[in-house]
């Protein structure tokens, strides 16, 4: 039997409490241990290799196990050593353009120590211990300060500041703080009382970060997707689930996302996916630019990338390690989003761990515990007061992909019980190459009655009222179809006839955008209202036409009318999108006189 | 370590050997049983602790009584590996079957496999023609790509994969693959037809077959596809060999997980297989592509039958959340007399667009894929409203769109089994002669500047 001896990349130095253990039992990844008595989540060590795993039962004497790496090959009678520590991250400069696995691993550096085949039994460090910062105290010595207060900064990337925070549950008066050049575990801070301050905090992944208050929901995030911010629109620090069914475009919308979204930071968390795609996204991800600051859009992300065939008890891990980094980033003040691709891959892990553990099923196997493990998760998102006292926001987008498409199942049910925003992807729409392919009839959002003030504050008074107009137009044009398949469109009187034509205004010149186009990729707030308000007017001016004795065909096929739905596709649109109104409006009033 | 013999076993158990008083044994240890009789068997431990250790026996537990001695070897399951493969016929324990000599080993490889670092992988976008019109037009297969055959009992899947290990091959390369064939649970008719196949056209000279028949033990069924993908695995990324795994029956497999998680009073997940099942299959399939800085590549196709033609069984749902993409046969076209009776609405292959277009295929490829299966779809769709209110409703674009349905089946879909029809003139041109027959303003899929260069009428040359 080869037994490698353990691997240590230079400098993760976790510390150890004295109790040692030995393996009792190993079933797949659950391993149970004896002669110890951890916490429950604690790490340890387990076996000659020093296998990553995480307390996750206690029972009697024995302390079950689940280990993040392939067990084979390991004996009972092995030694099993606590670490002291629960789950935990590095949290600090240089999360920014990296690349992690499940346990916050970077998947380069373990290229480097292993190569391509992910064996066991390695540790790397979530941060570059050895790597110098350029630290800029911001605070200074005789401050007083309390938990999460910024002592300085770190120019992390090109684009974004890092603000090194005092770590939760530490505060004092400074004795000392300097600028200069630091790696992550040097002292930067010395308190009055003698604590000595790094910029690196580790933070156990399943505890939420503290904060001091949530806000109620009351900013949009903004997209630049019409249809997801007019009609469906997110808060900042709300959530959001997306269904995924199959070549219906989730990876542009998310990428859509990621570009163009006011969000300062995101992190996305390939979970159980698999490894052809993610690896699609690792390569794409890094070539995307930021449109707003023309710098590589890695400046502000972190991935997480944890496929299907490694350990399921990492895959189970990667959410939280998604959501502790950004949760810091948000505790400095950021708006983060946060995506996690899939989470029905998430509950799989669940549901695979808790069969080893022989716990009683619920639903389709899946454990008891499902909804309130996924109420937790989405719950740690929000917008808050931060213990400093600035804004951030964490929004969660997740998505799910129910077996055979069908959102009976569980973990749909449970996701949809807790989001506020459903964006429906919808199969059929893209292969109509109606993209994004977001079904307009099933999605939903809770959001906009907290955030219409804000509408009306920053865009335009009515901006709740158009959306209400436009929303109701395609409620009515369903409708409408369902006659129109029975005895054609021919048959309905005049004015439901041009209610069709406004409905079709609305999907193809609104609701459909080219994520490829350079213009039409984007959309502020303030020129969706002008578009939404430009499909308005020209149903009211036709209707007032049609009273007048024009024709219906005369009135809908006006040139301004094209020349208006094409411009969006020209760069200063929104400069003509005025006068363009102004001339079909004319051309519409012209129809009468024809006549 | 070894050199002991227990001869402790407390219980049997189906498949399984439950045993104690050994001494410290390892997860997945391999194991030597000797019956009273002087018979061998083999098997693997699935649970070990201090008291108990759960044996699973690969050739079945039959004749296995209290006396029965129990070695264990010390060490993981791990696959003598060479390229002296090539050629040969092993069973489904990996010993040889064609009565030729043992493989001397190069190395030992683990048959569990590691996972690949997805940060070291490489895109897949280089296409393999398959001389298939049905796959090569509409779900494009890509090298580093698994791509399943959905299938069911009585439909010539096998006859289907044997076409493609014949007939892949790159565009503009003489590189070759070599084929890996594992059979699972299959027939001995099935296998005798495979390898009298693969004789005949002296690929069995670039094939590796692992076999494992439906009366060999069903639990040898759970190691067969690992030691397949081990082999492929080390002539992909030690040797720079293109392998192409072709394994059938996926679902026999499934079936043999279900047995195990059975006997082991495993609580049961969906249809009774077990819940770990997705990341099971996940850690077969996952075992294709491609990594940086190596030459070779693992394509894989997998053959599934699903029980009762029903798509949504918990076999191929979760295979289709971890494959890229599925071709799906067809009993209806099957019925009808097409061969190969592949339905391209359902089937899809999700690394297509990576590995058409100029400079792949050609620059066409796109707008002609997706101009058939809308063309066909709808085609289809006018079936059944032909069925209600007769050809007579129907109007012009309709008539040629139901007209062209069945042009596609006849002539685009079928083609004989030795027929390997080029990307280019094979297939594409041929797709063009067919949409012709399509009046032109109805073909809104086609970019126009295609058209004039393709449209074998409207050619403006």
């Amino acid at each position: 039997m080869e037994v490698n001896p353990r691997k240590k990349i230079k400098g993760s130095e976790l510390k150890m409490s004295e109790e040692n253990g030995v393996i009792y039992r190993i079933s797949g990844p659950v391993v149970t241990a004896v002669g110890i008595s951890p916490r429950m989540y604690e790490v340890v060590r387990v076996g000659d290799e020093g296998l990553m795993g995480e307390v996750i039962e206690l029972h009697g004497e024995q302390s079950v196990i689940q280990v993040y790496e392939e067990t084979s090959g390991v004996r009972p009678g092995e030694p099993v050593i606590r670490t002291g520590q629960t789950l935990s991250v590095q949290l600090g400069p240089g999360l920014l353009t990296k690349i992690y696995d499940g346990i916050q691993r970077p998947l380069p550096e373990l290229e480097k120590t292993m190569g391509v085949f992910i064996k066991r039994g390695v540790d790397a460090d979530g941060l570059d211990l050895e790597k110098i910062w350029e630290f800029n105290a911001t605070a200074k010595a005789g401050d007083s300060i309390s938990s999460g207060d910024v002592l300085g900064t770190v120019q992390e990337t090109k684009t974004i500041e890092h603000r090194v925070m005092v770590p939760p549950g530490t505060s004092g008066v400074i004795k000392s703080i300097n600028s200069g050049e630091f790696n992550v575990t040097q002292t930067v801070c010395t308190l009055e009382d003698g604590t000595d301050i790094q910029m690196m905090q580790k933070w156990p992944v399943r505890t939420p970060r503290p904060f001091t208050k949530k806000h109620a929901p009351e900013v949009p995030l903004q997209t630049g997707q019409r249809i997801l911010d007019f009609l469906f629109p997110l808060a900042k620090g709300g959530t959001a689930g997306i269904p995924g069914p199959f070549g219906s475009g989730k990876t542009v919308t998310q990428q859509q996302l990621a570009k163009w979204s006011d969000a300062d930071i995101v992190v996305y968390i390939g979970c159980g996916e698999r490894g052809n795609e993610m690896t699609e996204v690792l390569d794409e991800f890094p070539h995307l630019m930021d449109p707003k600051t023309g710098e590589a859009l890695m400046n502000r992300t972190t991935m997480i990338a944890n496929t299907s065939n490694m350990p399921v008890a990492a895959r189970e891990a990667s959410v939280y390690t998604g959501i502790t980094i950004a949760e810091y980033f948000r505790d400095m003040g950021y708006d983060v989003a946060l995506m996690a691709d899939s989470t029905s891959r998430w509950a799989e892990a669940m549901r695979e761990i808790s069969s080893r553990l022989e716990e009683m099923p619920g639903e389709e196997g899946y454990p008891a515990y499902l909804s309130s493990r996924l109420a937790e998760f989405y719950e740690r998102a929000g917008r808050v007061e931060t213990l400093a006292g600035g804004d951030g926001s964490v929004s969660v987008i997740g998505a799910v992909s129910p077996p055979g498409g069908d959102i009976s199942e569980p973990v749909s049910q449970g996701t949809l019980r807790i989001v506020k925003v459903f964006w429906g992807l919808d199969a059929g729409l893209a292969r109509q190459r109606h993209f994004p392919a977001i079904n307009w009839l099933n999605s939903y959002s809770l959001y906009p009655p907290s955030l219409d003030q804000w509408y009306r504050d920053n865009i335009k008074s009515d901006f709740p009222e158009i959306r209400t107009e436009i929303s109701a137009l395609l409620q009515v044009e369903a409708e409408l179809q369902e006659i129109v398949q029975l005895v054609g469109s021919d048959a309905l009187p005049v004015d439901q006839q041009l209610t069709l034509e406004v409905a079709r205004m609305i999907r193809e010149f609104f609701l459909q955008q080219n994520a490829f186009h350079d213009v039409d990729t984007y959309t502020d707030l303030k020129l969706q209202y002008t578009m939404a308000k430009a499909i308005l007017s020209f149903q009211e001016e036709s209707k007032k036409a049609l009273a007048g004795g024009a024709a219906l065909e005369d009135v809908v096929n006006v040139p301004a009318r094209t020349d208006l739905m094409r411009g969006r596709f020209e760069s200063g649109y929104e400069g003509k999108i005025d006068k363009m109104l102004e001339t079909m409006i004319k051309q519409i009033a012209e129809t009468m006189e024809d006549n | 370590m070894t050199g002991k013999e227990y001869r402790t076993i407390t219980d049997v158990k189906g498949p399984l050997v439950f045993l104690n008083k050994t001494e410290p044994v390892a997860f997945g240890e391999i194991v030597e049983l000797r019956l009273t009789d002087g018979t061998m068997k083999n098997g693997q431990v699935l649970d070990t602790s201090d008291d108990q250790v759960i044996v699973q026996v690969f050739e079945g537990t039959a004749s296995i009584d209290k006396q029965t001695g129990i070695k264990f070897l010390g060490d993981v399951f791990k696959l003598p590996v060479s390229t002296d493969m090539i050629g040969r016929i092993l069973d489904g324990a990996g010993r040889p079957r064609d009565g030729g000599p043992d493989i001397v080993a190069d190395e030992m490889a683990d048959i569990i496999g590691a996972a690949i670092n997805p940060y070291s992988r490489q895109s897949p976008d280089t296409f393999i023609q398959t001389g298939i019109s049905a796959i090569d037009a509409c779900t494009s297969l890509v090298r580093g790509q698994k791509l399943p055959i959905f299938s069911a009992s009585g439909l010539p899947h096998n006859d289907i994969a044997l076409q493609i290990a014949r007939q892949a091959k790159l565009v503009d390369s003489d590189d070759d693959f070599v084929v890996v064939f594992c059979a699972m649970g299959i027939t001995a008719e099935e296998y005798n037809f495979f390898v009298h196949d693969l004789e005949r056209t002296g690929a069995l000279e670039n094939a590796c077959l692992f076999v494992n028949l439906a009366d060999d033990p069903a639990v040898e069924r759970l190691i067969t596809p690992r030691l397949a993908l081990t082999a492929a695995e080390y002539l992909a990324f030690e040797k720079d060999y293109h392998v192409l795994v072709i394994y059938t029956d996926m679902t026999n497999y499934c079936e043999s997980l279900r047995q195990i998680g059975a006997a082991r009073e495993e609580v049961p997940g969906r249809r009774g297989y077990p819940g770990y099942m997705y990341t099971d299959l996940a850690m077969l399939y996952e075992r294709a592509g491609l990594v940086k800085g190596k030459k070779g590549s693992i394509t894989q196709f997998p053959i599934l039958t699903m029980p009762g033609d029903d798509i949504t069984h918990p076999i191929p749902d979760l295979s289709g959340y971890i494959t890229e993409g599925q071709i799906v046969i067809s009993r209806e076209l099957h019925q009808k007399g097409i061969y190969p009776p592949i339905n391209v609405l359902p089937s899809l292959s999700r690394l297509m667009n990576a590995g058409i277009g100029d400079g792949k295929t050609r620059e066409d490829h796109k707008s002609v894929s997706d101009q058939l299966y809308a063309a066909y779809a709808q085609g289809r769709e006018l079936r059944g409203l032909v069925a209600i209110v007769g050809e007579d409703a129907l109007n012009e674009r309709d008539l040629q769109l139901l007209k062209f349905a069945d042009i596609f089946e006849n002539k685009f879909l079928r083609q004989s089994r030795d027929e390997d029809r080029s990307i280019s003139e094979g297939t594409l041109d041929y797709a063009w002669e067919l949409l012709s027959n399509i009046d032109t303003k109805y073909l809104v899929r086609l970019d126009q500047k295609w058209i004039d260069k393709y449209h074998p009428t409207d050619k403006k040359e």
